[in-house]
């Protein structure tokens, strides 16, 4: 479903050049669960960055559901991540001063689904992450674990292809961290594709593939078939 | 497509009044330049035409079928030190010849020092006939006018107006008061009705006295300079009648074939007219001078606008990730621009409205201000283009932020 071949992405910062991915393939299938892991500088922003759509790669081939993506226009791209990727950021990037229903219902007005329909998906997805009961909450009135939720639902509310979350668990205390993984569980068993960007390993550990990225390219890839989504740790 | 850009706008206003709703004190301060802009251009321009459309109701107090007939001098015979004159013959004469008169009187007018008690003030003296009343459409409000009587003996009789009773500490009831006009004793026989003040500007600093006292009085001072004002009965032979008077003051002033007239002959509706464009020409200058406050207020639009993409800058770049094209970010903060700006408008012009109703109430020398719809549709549309202008200049820096940028910026 996603296939990315001899990726490259070259930055040019001040008078250095900055090789950030160099020729990099990798195949994604529908309904992985994956994280990608690597230090900072390896390249895994970078990646994440190509995968979401939010830039295109110096040279390579990018292609998502059979389209090839990586000469598409900033406007292409936007309509790309708009109906293909969701987005979980770390800073969870909720509109501030903004109900999370309306928080929720943003990606939909760039897809131009009716205020009605809008509104009914919207509720939808918060009821399926578990704030049915807190749409009309404003950002700074909801916990961590909480806004992150919003922002899964935003991220839901389009049925991606691909979600993306980017160290989603960075700003969360360990027990609402549990929380949010278990929901990434279900999400995964539901059937959708999950991609977790990350640098904890306890984190990385409960995905089904791990991808390591290191000097602009794939380290490693492994698959942990033995892991159970059921088996939550208490 | 249509029905595509119909959401697309419909959408970008609603986020604009979702982020106004988010900023509401800061929507607030960015519209009050607008606001005090606006507000003051309609006022201005209320007042003003306020004014105007009181001293027109003045002059169609005068009838619409009345003729004023006056000398002119070319500019260039001017500086030769010629001065054209109506004489005491041409009054005679249109008075004798002229058919379909209703009244007419000559007025001369001058302004001399009047004394009473030791006060002395400056006044408009007015010679004129009986007549007067009828031409100019007024009364007295006590004693009585001049009567034909007055001309015959020339008595040293006058009627005054309000504010040269007041200027000269003249008793309550002044008539039967005597007080002087350049040193001359006259009696008061008669106060004329009270006519109110424009702009400061008193039109009850008169007194009037008969035709041939007044000639008395100038012939000191060289021939008089007369205007003639005619009242006539029938409306619709105003034309033929300026022809007939025309032909009258050429032949009695002895002009050639192709030699200009050394005279004027106006309507009401000219005089009245000619007053309109010299007042529209003030509220245009005036106007365009406080207009420049818009400009200013236009300035704050954009200076807020920047600030507000810098500091929205990770929402952009959000609203980017999650599928916002470049024009739906432009026209985001375009929208928000214009619908300040729109509002501000709004609320400028009703501001403008009770303001200018308010200062012409409390300042009683002002007429009732008239807010006139070109005014308030220039204000507005002046307001909502303010805020395009001064909007596109931020929206297009919101709308070329890149995505990666914008969601990492601090």
């Amino acid at each position: 479903m996603i296939h990315l071949e001899q990726i490259t992405k070259t930055y040019r910062m001040g008078d250095n050049v900055v090789h950030a991915l160099r020729g990099l393939d990798l195949s994604i299938a529908q309904g992985e669960f994956i994280a990608i892991i690597g230090s900072s500088g390896s390249g895994k922003s970078t990646l994440m960055n190509i995968l979401g759509c939010l830039c295109p790669p110096s040279s390579g081939v990018y292609r998502l559901r059979d389209r090839a993506v990586e000469h598409l226009s900033e406007d292409q791209l936007a309509e790309i991540r708009n109906r293909e990727i969701g987005f979980v950021f770390q800073n969870f990037h909720l509109l501030a001063r903004t109900t999370a229903l309306d928080n929720v219902m943003l990606p939909l007005i760039y897809a131009g689904v009716p205020y009605g329909e809008r509104e009914r998906r919207a509720r939808l997805a918060l009821t399926r992450v578990g704030l049915g009961e807190r749409i009309d909450h404003l950002p700074n009135q909801l916990s961590g674990g909480q806004r992150q939720r919003v922002a899964i639902a935003r991220a839901l509310v389009t049925e991606p292809t691909l979600i993306l979350a980017d160290e989603p668990t960075g700003n969360l205390d360990s027990k609402t961290t549990e929380e949010i993984m278990a929901l990434f569980d279900e999400l995964h068993e539901a059937g959708n594709t999950l991609i977790l960007v990350t640098h904890e390993p306890e984190i990385a550990e409960r995905t089904r593939r791990v991808i390591r990225i290191g000097d602009g390219q794939v380290v490693s890839d492994t698959r942990n078939p033995a892991r159970q989504v059921t088996e939550v740790p208490a | 497509m249509k029905v595509k850009a119909i959401f697309v706008l419909g959408e970008s206003c609603r986020s604009a009044a979702m982020a106004i709703r988010a900023n509401l004190f800061r929507a607030f301060l960015t519209a009050l330049g607008i606001i005090i802009g606006v507000a003051s251009v309609v006022t201005v321009v209320s007042l003003i035409q306020g004014f105007r459309l009181a001293i027109e109701r003045q002059f169609q107090g005068l009838g619409s079928n009345s003729l004023t007939v006056s000398a002119y001098t070319p500019p260039m015979d001017e500086l030769k030190g010629l001065r054209a004159k109506l004489s005491q013959d041409d009054v005679a004469d249109l008075r004798a010849q002229i058919a379909g008169v209703e009244a007419i009187t000559p007025t001369l007018e001058s302004v001399q020092e009047t004394r009473y008690r030791g006060r002395t003030h400056s006044t408009f003296v007015r010679g004129t006939t009986p007549a007067y009343l009828e031409v100019n459409a007024t009364q007295v409000d006590g004693g009585r006018f001049l009567v034909p009587q007055d001309l015959k003996t020339r008595n040293n009789v006058a009627v005054i107006g309000v504010k040269l009773a007041e200027k000269l500490n003249l008793p309550a009831d002044p008539l039967g008061t005597h007080f002087q006009i350049a040193g001359e004793w006259f009696k008061i026989v008669g106060v004329l009705e009270k006519k109110g003040e424009s702009f400061g500007f008193s039109m009850d600093d008169y007194v009037i006295i008969p035709y041939p006292k007044a000639t008395i009085l100038q012939n000191e001072m060289g021939a008089p300079d007369i205007s003639v004002q005619i009242s006539i009965t029938d409306n619709l032979a105003l034309t033929p009648m300026k022809q007939q008077i025309a032909n009258l003051l050429r032949r009695n002033h002895g002009l050639k074939e192709g030699e200009p007239d050394d005279f004027r002959i106006e309507t009401q509706e000219e005089i009245t007219a000619t007053f309109g464009e010299l007042m529209n020409g003030i509220t245009l200058v005036i106007g365009g001078v406080v207009a420049i406050s818009l400009l200013v207020g236009g300035i704050g639009i954009m200076n807020i606008m920047l600030v507000s993409v810098t500091e929205r800058t990770r929402e952009i770049g959000v609203r980017k990730a999650l599928g916002a094209k470049r024009n739906h970010i432009l026209l985001q903060f375009l929208t928000e621009a214009v619908l300040i700006s729109f509002v501000a408008g709004a609320l400028g012009l009703l501001i403008g409205m009770g303001v200018s109703q308010a200062v012409a109430g409390a300042i009683p020398q002002l007429a009732s201000a008239y807010t006139p719809p070109w005014a308030a549709v220039l204000a507005f549309g002046f307001s909502v283009g303010t805020g395009i202008v001064f909007g596109i200049l931020p929206a297009m820096k919101a709308a070329a932020l890149d995505p990666i940028e914008a969601l990492q910026y601090e």
